[in-house]
């Protein structure tokens, strides 16, 4: 499995030659692999329907539980075969649909580079594995969203979505590492296995509302909802493909992923019912204002969210069952009707539902597809969005029937009322533009290129095939990803006609509500409008109220901390420092005087430490830089010199240099320095200022100093090396061994920092701005023809 | 740039005993105190003198190389050191050694060395890019 989404990383940096080289057929040859890959996936079902599961482990970063670790069970697989499939058919629509755009090689590299990430989110058993593939799919969606960089609209969708999804994945981030911690292993299939110890745990709810915080914000629930409708500024296929069948069920993934370790306390029933069903009517009531096809789709998606939030929370044998097919029928429908919608914006050149009308003579194979997904949609037998819909009011109505009659009765209303609204759109995507009086467009319309139309062909007759034949259904998918969910083998029945029930009354109930709805449309859309005015409900607008505030506490803090000068800047540096080490010192009473031995030192250490002082203090007095500099490194060379007392010739020859290179380098920066009329003596207060802060700064230093040496050296290191650095790194002088054989990783680093200060300098000092240099006059020139 | 006649010839012979002295320090580091930090800030204090006697341009000259290109041939001799042994198989860093002769007259060489190499040409490369970007900053 590992090695399934490293190929696609791989073939997605092959891309760009690929579609450079071959621009006509770049999106079918480019399918190959996610082809393959759906089918090497594929091949694992039957195993996966017999209840076997697989494991794949790779160590990472094993100290740290950090492995690259993946699980293959009903939900991963049927996750899994929707990217890899719906993802062949994405490329392939991409190759028509941004046929002779220039860009068109680095937008394969960027959708197969997501591809691989969804991948790796839906097969990751490891939790850290998990939130590296998350991200890598929040920055990838960033790319795609924005692809259209040109235009401010895309760049702020793209930025909206990145930071919205980014920063729950953080919070995400710090919830799956305490539930690491609180079930004692960072493998997801692992803590599945401790869901009761964990619904005990002190840190349960801090746990799931920081999850939840993630996986909400990924899924567009409500109020993180307004982020998924902007992305559809990005291409068609970038919408098909992130907003219907993966990006934004990474979030429901993860739920029903967690669903047997965290899922079935009342708090997880409250929350996902609640919110998921809140979500769903709000994205339906939404959507019927929309009067772009895309948007109303976008919204719907939402709606669609939140049911299957919905249903994870619910949690029974119906719900999981309903969660199993419902997401396979949206996935279905939603990219046939997304890839349908871009075919009729490539051939009409609009998206606005008033200037679509009588299309299906022109393009019947589009129309079929989009009529098929749409009959899905709007959840008519035999479709797979039927069954879907059934099931989904058997779970709530059986939740109202076990114990949370309120509960479940309004998620049944809002199901009710969203389900109808679902008709209704589904009627203005398919009805309105194919079946409507005709209507002149644009771009005189004609059948879309085969790329165009494959997609959502092979969608809606697989969202028709699943429903007629739910055995085959119910066999591969249904009751292993139940199963999943459930945590255990449940029994599970999927069919078609099940007597006269409440779920059917309900169902006619919807189509009759939906049709009469579809049918007073411009009446419905115009009070919903009205309402929306009058609540002045605007969440968008509210994001850029945030991230206007967030700029302004950004502008405050930068003003007060970064004034341009650097006195100020040093100056917050060492009342930071003096406070954190002095503070924590104090807390902790960690400071301890030293004993009376340490005052015994040779008298030379004596003669060197007043000179330290003597020379500070011409320090601190000096009138001239050259003085004050001087008098510093009299005091470096005094402190090589106590390194060479107490046998440290390797620190003292170093000390010695590095002063001698002070001395050079500041003679150079003096040399360009103004005369001293900017050092002149600071006014009083400032002088008290800066002598408190520096008495503080050297007491607290010296408090660490005498406490450290009071504390007993451990000398086993000491030995350790003394002992082995001849025998081991063939060289007696033991500094130098630690430094480039026993510790040479960190010398490593250090000379890597040397190296960035050099390049730091050279940045500072040579590479800034020219200054213009002053434009040569032009030279009048005296016409001298006239001379006599 | 200092315009003395004393500090210029005195340069002239110092410079080279500063270099040699500094590579002597870089080799006798592994048994004595020295080594690749410590050569490198006494052949870039040699340099800077000799930059400071004769001017950048003339220390330019001398190099040869751009200090920054020093600096990255120090880096990558250092990872040169680190990537040999892990193509042999053990963790990055570990040192590789020939041996020659036995007991007190044992000669060891190694990836040690030319890591610490590495450190020198690094330390100097660095120093010198900040003295050449100071003394040749156009007022």
């Amino acid at each position: 499995m590992l090695s399934a989404i490293l190929g696609i990383f791989a073939w997605a940096l092959v891309a760009p030659i690929v579609a450079g080289r071959l621009p006509k057929l770049g999106g079918w040859v480019l399918a190959v692999v996610p082809a393959a890959l759906t089918v090497w996936f594929a091949g694992f079902l039957p195993e996966i329907a017999a209840g076997g599961v697989v494991r794949e482990v790779v160590p990472w970063i094993p100290g740290l539980g950090v492995n690259l670790s993946f699980y293959l069970d009903g939900l991963s697989l049927t996750f899994a075969l929707m990217v890899c499939g719906i993802g062949t058919l994405i490329v392939i629509y991409c190759g028509g649909y941004l046929h002779g755009d220039p860009m068109l090689p680095r937008f394969f590299l960027y959708i197969l580079a997501f591809m691989a990430s969804m991948l790796g989110v839906v097969l990751a058993d490891n939790v850290i594995s998990l939130i590296v593939f998350w991200e890598l799919t929040s920055v990838t969606s960033f790319l795609l969203i924005g692809y259209l960089h040109d235009s401010p609209k895309s760049r702020r969708s793209a930025l909206q979505a990145l930071l919205v999804t980014s920063l729950g994945g953080l919070v995400m981030m710090a919830g799956l590492i305490l539930l690491g911690i609180a079930g004692g292993s960072f493998e997801l299939s692992e803590l599945a296995g401790q869901g009761d110890l964990l619904r005990e745990h002190p840190l349960y709810l801090a746990v799931l509302i920081l999850i939840l915080v993630g996986t909400f914000t990924k899924s567009a629930q409500f109020p993180f909802h307004f982020w998924l409708p902007n992305a559809m500024d990005a291409p068609t296929p970038v919408s098909a493909y992130l907003h219907s069948a993966t990006m934004v069920k990474a979030g429901v993934y993860l739920m029903a992923r967690l669903a047997p370790t965290l899922g079935g306390t009342e708090v997880w029933i409250y929350t996902l019912v609640g919110f998921g069903a809140f979500t769903s009517l709000l994205g339906a009531i939404l959507a019927v204002r929309q009067t772009d096809l895309k948007r109303i789709l976008a919204y719907t998606t939402i709606t669609a969210l939140g049911q299957l939030t919905m249903l994870i929370g619910i949690g029974s044998v119906y719900a999981v069952e309903t969660f199993a097919v419902y997401l396979l029928a949206h996935a279905c429908y939603k990219g046939a009707l997304f890839m349908g919608v871009g075919a009729i914006d490539h051939e009409t050149g609009t998206r606005e539902v008033g200037q679509l009308g009588g299309l299906l003579r022109l393009m019947p194979v589009t129309a079929a597809a989009v009529g098929l997904a749409a009959m899905s949609n709007a959840g008519l037998p035999p479709f797979l969005g039927f069954l879907g819909k059934e099931f989904m009011y058997s779970s709530t109505v059986g939740m109202a029937g076990e114990g949370m009659p309120l509960l479940g009765w309004i998620a049944t209303l809002a199901m009710l009322a969203s389900n109808a609204l679902m008709l209704v759109t589904a009627g203005l995507v398919f009805v309105k533009p194919f079946l409507g009086p005709k209507i002149e467009t644009p771009k005189h319309a004609h059948e879309a290129p085969v790329s165009l139309w494959l997609g959502p062909v092979v969608l809606a007759a697989v969202g028709l095939g699943l429903g007629v034949f739910h055995g085959v259904l119910e066999r591969l998918f249904v009751v292993p990803m139940a199963a999943s969910l459930a945590g255990e083998a449940v029994e599970v029945h999927i069919y078609l006609w099940g007597g006269f029930t409440t779920p059917l009354g309900l169902s006619i109930v919807t189509v009759a509500l939906g049709a009469a709805l579809y049918l007073a449309w411009p009446r419905v859309k115009a009070t919903l409008d009205g309402v929306a005015r009058a609540l002045g409900y605007d969440s968008d607008g509210g994001w850029d109220r945030i991230l206007q505030g967030l700029v302004g506490i950004a502008w405050w803090q930068t003003r007060v901390i970064q004034s341009g000068y650097l006195r100020h800047y040093v100056m917050f540096t060492i009342v930071f420092t003096t406070v954190a080490i002095g503070a924590t010192m104090m807390v902790h009473g960690a400071y301890t005087a030293p004993s009376l031995a340490v005052l015994d030192a040779p008298y030379t250490a004596w003669v060197l430490a007043l000179t330290v002082i003597a020379a500070t203090s011409a320090a601190v007095v000096a009138r001239s830089r050259l003085v004050a500099i001087l008098s510093l490194g009299v005091v470096g060379v005094v402190i090589a010199l106590i390194f060479l007392l107490y046998g440290a010739p390797d620190v003292a020859i170093t000390q010695f240099m590095v002063e001698t290179l002070v001395v050079i380098i500041v003679a150079l920066v003096l040399a360009r320095l103004p005369r001293l009329t900017a050092f002149e003596r600071p006014n009083r207060r400032r002088a008290v200022r800066d002598a408190v802060i520096s008495i503080a700064f050297g007491a607290v230093v010296t408090a660490v100093m005498l406490s450290v040496i009071d504390l007993p050296i451990p000398l086993d290191l000491s030995e350790y090396f003394a002992t082995r650095s001849y025998t081991e790194g063939f060289g007696r002088n033991v500094v130098n061994v630690i430094l480039v054989d026993f510790r040479a990783v960190d010398t490593l680093g250090e000379i890597l920092v040397v190296a960035t200060a050099g390049l730091g300098a050279f940045a500072l000092l040579k590479a800034r701005p020219r200054r213009p240099t002053p434009e040569p006059t032009p030279v009048e020139t005296v016409k001298t023809g006239d001379r006599p | 740039m200092m315009d003395s006649l004393i500090l210029r010839t005195a340069t002239r012979l110092l410079l080279s005993l500063m270099l040699l002295f500094s590579f002597f320090i870089l080799l006798r580091g592994h048994n004595e105190p020295g080594g690749g930090f410590i050569g490198g800030l006494i052949a870039a204090s040699a340099f800077a003198l000799h930059s400071i006697a004769f001017g950048p341009a003339a220390l330019r000259e001398v190099l040869t190389f751009d200090p920054k290109a020093i600096t990255g041939a120090g880096m990558l001799c250092a990872i040169a050191a680190g990537l040999w042994s892990a193509f042999l198989g053990d963790a990055f860093l570990t040192g590789q050694w020939l041996h020659w002769g036995e007991g007190d007259a044992a000669f060891h060489v190694g990836t040690p060395l030319l890591f610490d190499v590495g450190v020198f040409l690094v330390v100097i490369g660095a120093v010198l890019t900040i003295v050449l970007s100071l003394e040749e900053e156009d007022v």
